[in-house]
């Protein structure tokens, strides 16, 4: 008589039959054994550990509420998503190796030292079910900024060799290529020619002088290069000195979000060194949320001193010209609700730029509850939507979005984030749903006044 | 002659309330005071990293002071869903408030050494508020013990702060009641039980009265920076 583990046990509820989950498996990265992983774990998060963080990991009270706010945690119910969960064993690193009391923590053994088993199974809480979106940091009552501290744990992991490995591919291939999805230079150029034809504009590269340097995301290039002719269009409207740059075209920063610091600097001293190259007093960046963050309020830290150029996201550039009377655009009788990228918009102070925009276009926005500052993420940043084996879980998160968007009766969904458009497509053929997610760029473009 | 009336224990009763609150009250105050120094000391000698991004406004500092007010109150949509502890955790911190600021004895320990004194609160309010902070503290404890989030986040330093906590209110209202055994002696257990408070105080989560002021102020000055939400 054979013996069937409990382990697994099955599950016949899906339309695939098979076992339940079974748990989440790791992937690695190197050729080091488990102690030099671990020892690279805690010191790469040691190491970025300053006044900020360092109050952060001490003054949770394990309140639990910021549960209630993430929606990987709202939508299964699943105490493991907890947000300050998901930094738990660094926490414990903390207080044994760095807190006041460590020394106390290591003399008697208060605080265990972490195994390479929890830090596999962290694997899951710091990329798979963390898009960084911050609303956690929104509901903690003692302030900490969860999100930030993620982040600082996506450092530790990466030097561990810790990180899924679809996340390490793309961050390498950004390192290596200059995109994460084989928007090459050439590529790049290539498509901004066609986009120059397919919309009768012109688009500038590598213009000597340009008052105005503009960078795509790698997944506009590929997936939605309209972006470049509309962002073309409305700075040609406005009579702007503008380039693109083939030697810092590409705005996404895939080294952030897999945790590589260095591939991080290389990507954004890309687009720091373009706009010096050609004088560019402003950098506007593309439809997409990460891009944002990273050179917008991390830029000036991975180039040393502040930036000697303004920083804008599209959306704010667009909100800007409207406001002054500089970019008329024509009425546009559409019922549209507005997806809130979170880096933008949460974290990045924006929140109002789209809705100015809107306002502008004179469409019927019924905005989604919660909106603005609050609004649900999409699931797809933070690198998630290039993890495969997370995308049950995405999808699972994403039907909060769609009760979102039901309950605003709009029939389209405007956003200004190219990711999130993306993770919403994804989501959209999945559920084979009927609302599309397009850009407010390209409205705007398509609706000049000539 | 009844047991508790043997002059015997009577002595050593009151040998125990002089232990609590001479030496003992004075070593676990001296815990406490240097455990503070040392853990906010500790903080203020890390690193401090300079946000040199361009601010999108100005006012950072009026935003971090902001922040340590506005986190008192959850943001609308968050409020349905965390009211249970909301409401638990308000019942407990205001229930001590008034009964460490407001009783008649406490009134006298604080000016006995900081020389500030006020007209105290009726004993009937103080009472109240103890019998429903204990039972606010009792709740909690059950919640944590039962709510998944709560129960998987929870360690040592959880109960055992729960327990200091508790000890003080119960043996208060034990003392003020004259339940369970002689006033002097339930005294010097409440006071023993303060102390045991007092040293605990800087090591566990007792702290976030200090360091969430810190916390707030931080993230209120960077999102302030962004013009983001705080």
């Amino acid at each position: 008589m054979s013996k069937v583990t409990e382990k697994y046990p099955l599950d016949t509820s899906e339309q695939r039959l098979t076992v339940k989950d079974p748990h989440p498996r790791h992937d690695t990265q190197g050729d080091m054994d488990e102690h030099e992983r671990l020892r690279r774990a805690m010191a790469n998060f040691a190491k970025n550990m300053n006044r900020t963080t360092a109050t952060y990991m001490e003054a949770c009270v394990h309140c639990g509420q910021c549960a209630e706010a993430c929606h990987y945690y709202v939508a299964t119910e699943d105490p493991k998503y907890t947000p300050i969960w998901k930094l738990e064993i660094f926490k414990q690193a903390y207080k044994r190796e760095t807190s006041p009391f460590g020394f106390f923590y290591r003399l008697f053994g208060l605080k265990r030292d972490l195994s390479i088993e929890q830090l596999g199974e962290w694997q899951e809480l710091i990329y798979d079910s963390c898009t960084m979106c911050g609303r956690c940091s929104l509901i903690c009552p003692m302030g900490i900024d969860i999100a930030t501290l993620v982040g600082q744990a996506r450092h530790g992991m990466f030097k561990a060799g810790l990180i899924p490995d679809e996340l390490h591919e793309v961050a390498q291939r950004a390192k290596e290529e200059g995109s994460p999805l084989g928007a090459t230079a050439s590529v790049f150029e290539d498509r901004a020619e066609w986009m120059a034809d397919e919309h009768d504009t012109e688009v500038y590269v590598d213009e000597d002088e340009a008052d105005i340097l503009v960078a795509m995301s790698s997944i506009e290039i590929m997936k939605y290069p309209n972006a470049i002719g509309a962002t073309a269009k409305v700075l040609n409207a406005l009579g702007e000195k503008w380039t693109f740059r083939t030697e810092g075209y590409e705005a996404t920063n895939f080294g952030m979000m897999a945790g590589n610091t260095e591939w991080q600097k290389a990507a954004t001293m890309k687009l720091i060194n373009a706009a010096i190259n050609c004088g560019a007093k402003l950098v506007v960046l593309p439809e997409c949320g990460h891009a944002y963050g990273a050179l917008r309020w991390q830029g000036a830290a991975m180039y040393g001193k502040p930036l000697p150029f303004k920083v804008q996201h599209i959306s704010e550039f667009l909100a800007d010209v409207i406001s002054s009377g500089r970019l008329k655009v024509k009425k546009v009788d559409q019922t549209v609700t507005f997806h809130d990228p979170c880096q933008v918009a949460r974290r990045g102070g924006a929140t109002e730029a789209p809705r100015v925009v809107m306002d502008a276009l004179g469409v019927n926005l019924k905005e989604m509850a919660p909106t603005g500052d609050f609004n649900w993420c999409c699931g797809g940043g933070g690198g998630v939507v290039t993890i495969h084996r997370a995308d049950k879980l995405r999808y699972k998160v994403f039907e909060l979005k769609m009760e979102q968007v039901e309950a605003s009766g709009a029939d389209t969904v405007l956003s200004t984030c190219s990711n999130c458009r993306q993770s919403y497509n994804d989501a959209k053929e999945h559920f084979q749903w009927d609302k599309d997610m397009e850009s407010l760029l390209e409205l705007v473009a398509d609706n000049l006044v000539e | 002659m009844g047991f508790y009336n043997s002059p015997n224990l009577r002595k050593l009763t009151m040998d125990l309330l002089d232990f609590a609150r001479g030496p003992a009250l004075q070593v676990a105050a001296l815990i406490f005071v240097a455990g503070l120094i040392w853990r906010l000391l500790h903080l203020f000698l890390t690193q401090k990293k300079t946000d040199i991004s361009e601010a999108r406004q100005s006012g950072s500092v009026g935003g971090g002071l902001r922040a340590i007010f506005s986190r008192f109150r959850h943001h609308e949509p968050f409020r349905k869903r965390t009211r249970n502890g909301t409401i638990l955790a308000y019942t407990i911190h205001i229930g001590l408030a008034i009964v460490v600021l407001g009783s008649a004895p406490h009134i006298l320990f604080i000016e006995s050494f900081s020389g500030l004194g006020w007209s105290p609160m009726p004993n009937v309010v103080i009472h109240f508020a103890a019998a429903l902070t204990l039972a606010a503290l009792l709740t909690s404890l059950g919640r944590r013990m039962s709510h998944p989030v709560l129960k998987m986040l929870s360690n040592f330093d959880d109960y055992f702060t729960w327990l200091v906590t508790t000890l003080p209110v119960a043996t208060g209202l034990m003392a003020v009641a004259h339940v369970g055994a002689r006033y002097e002696l339930l005294l010097a257990i409440h006071i023993l039980s303060f102390n045991v408070f007092l040293i605990w105080f800087p090591f566990g989560k007792l702290m976030h009265s200090f360091i969430a002021i810190g916390s707030r102020y931080t993230t209120g000055v960077t999102f302030t920076r962004r013009g983001a939400k705080v």
